[in-house]
């Protein structure tokens, strides 16, 4: 059992974050202004990155800065904006207890404390699935165990995750009808950051890809630092990401090849996205690309919306 | 303790040092361009100490010229940053109202 | 006392308090909110049952960062809910909830 879990001023210190963590939660669930609540959100989530550092979980460190504080966060701002001043009006804390709160909150207090008690009762220590990881780790095809779990021994899942990125982006596309973005004074200061900041997202993204078979990082991680970088560019220049064939192509290319290769080594190998043991860091490597292409995309779309192209067209009249 | 270890918490400490300066000014100075002014040096300077202290402790050249980029990259974002929300203060401001 | 059980207890302040928010507020936007508050705290219980092992257990963290990815998926998606109705209806509340 490793010991840094159990010294002192390492438990002060996960205290200290978890309480921080606990009240931010409860301060952005209460305050009146929604704006507020929103940047303590963001705020919340990149103390939840350092918690997954203690947990030891650098991939979900990266994964959780990236996207739950990152992306999300820039959802929301964006989403406020649109709103506007009386969109975005709500009430303060504590409200009203009416019986249905009284009896929802009662409820959620009880279920609170059962999974406490569990929690509390489980061992400290458990191999949980560990061993089985590490023992076939060699066959996987990649290093590090989180990508082995990711692409090969769930490959299913995360198959399934690429198709509802595509589902939630299909569903974004039927909903936002908004009028084609017009051509807005490109802010200087914004304009500065991208001819660094975007090269280097594109770079950083695909490194992160190549290392996820031996270190902290992979497709997720990558896709979130690119489309961080094209979301950038959309905040200086908007543009309307339009289901023009070339889009469409990206967005599907992820479950496409994906969904290939699991045929293909259904039909000609061992079973349905059974990597032969010899070529399993390839083949993981070339799905992860697609996913990683796709996974981008998808975060980019979520972000800027779209018009098809007939209504940019009738937008344009 | 060697004195490696010792420069590298003092450095660290005295970046916290500043980081908390900097919290304090965000709480208890009037308006946000005082704020911004009082986060912004503060928090650079911070940064900067914690990653020299940090850097002190990295087991080779690369791992010190990596932390290195980080704090420019850091620096860069945080300045773009800063500018970018000081002028929409003082467009709030010159309409009335903190 | 553990750094696993600690992160562990805090998830579950976490699932508490998204679930409440997510029942009991009146924007939608802020249900949103508690929904992700929801989410965290999910991930932060499962992250910690892996991290009791040591080597740490890849499952979980893989379910995990699925997760992540997925929760902003769903929020982005509730988000264009929400700026629809706020566009048809004017108001970023769902119509049981507004003022008569």
């Amino acid at each position: 059992m490793n010991i840094d879990l159990a010294s002192a001023s390492a438990l002060a210190f996960d205290g200290l974050l978890a309480a921080l963590i606990v009240w931010l939660a409860w301060r952005l669930l209460t305050v009146a202004d929604l704006f507020r609540a929103t940047v303590l959100f963001i705020v919340l989530g990149l103390l939840v990155a350092l918690a997954w550092v203690r947990l030891r979980a650098p991939d979900l460190a990266l994964a959780e800065a990236a996207i739950g504080a990152g992306l999300t966060g820039a959802l929301l701002l964006d989403t406020l904006r649109r709103l506007g001043p009386q969109g975005a009006a709500d009430e303060a804390w504590p409200l009203r207890p009416t019986p249905s709160r009284v009896a929802g909150g009662v409820l959620i207090a009880a279920f609170g404390s059962v999974l406490a008690w569990s929690v509390i009762t489980l061992p400290p220590a458990s191999s949980g699935l560990a061993a089985q990881a590490m023992v076939a780790l060699p066959d996987s095809g990649v290093s590090n165990p989180v990508t082995a779990a990711l692409l090969n021994y769930r490959s299913h899942d995360t198959l399934l995750e690429v198709a509802v990125l595509l589902a939630a982006a299909l569903g974004v596309w039927t909903l936002d009808a908004e009028p084609a973005p017009r051509a807005a004074p490109v802010d200087p200061v914004l304009a500065i950051l991208v001819p660094v900041l975007v090269p280097l997202s594109i770079i950083t993204g695909a490194y992160l890809l190549w290392v996820g078979s031996k270190a902290p990082g992979g497709a997720f991680q990558g896709a979130a630092l690119i489309a961080g970088g094209a979301v950038l560019v959309h905040l200086v220049r908007p543009f309307a990401v339009r289901a023009t064939f070339g889009v469409r192509l990206l967005l599907g290319l992820g479950v496409a090849v994906f969904a290939l290769a699991g045929v293909v080594l259904f039909v000609f190998g061992a079973g349905f996205l059974t990597y032969p043991v010899a070529q399993a860091g390839w083949w993981i490597l070339g799905i992860e690309t697609f996913a990683m292409l796709t996974i981008a995309a998808v975060l980019v779309a979520l972000f800027a919306g779209s018009l098809t192209s007939r209504d940019a067209r009738q937008g344009q009249r | 303790m060697t004195w490696l270890d010792a420069l590298s918490a003092a450095l660290i400490a005295a970046g916290v040092v500043f980081f908390i300066a900097g919290s304090v000014g965000l709480l208890r100075l009037p308006d946000a361009l005082s704020r911004l002014h009082a986060l912004t040096k503060a928090d650079n300077l911070g940064i900067g100490l914690v990653a020299l202290g940090t850097a002190l402790q990295a087991s080779s050249w690369t791992d010190a010229l990596q932390i290195a980029l980080v704090w420019l990259l850091a620096l860069y974002a945080a300045s773009a940053a800063g500018l970018l929300v000081a002028r929409v203060a003082h467009a709030r401001q010159r309409k009335g109202g903190r | 006392m553990t750094t696993p059980l600690i992160y562990g207890l805090a998830g579950v302040l976490l699932v508490c308090l998204g679930l409440y928010g997510l029942l009991a507020a009146r924007h939608v936007l802020r249900r949103i909110l508690a929904l992700n508050v929801l989410g965290l705290g999910v991930f932060m219980l499962l992250v910690s049952l892996a991290a009791r092992a040591w080597p740490v257990d890849p499952v979980p963290h893989a379910m995990v960062l699925t997760g992540i990815v997925v929760a902003v998926s769903a929020t982005a998606l509730a988000l264009a809910l929400l700026r629809r109705m706020a566009q048809d209806a004017r108001s970023g509340r769902l119509p049981e909830d507004r003022e008569p």
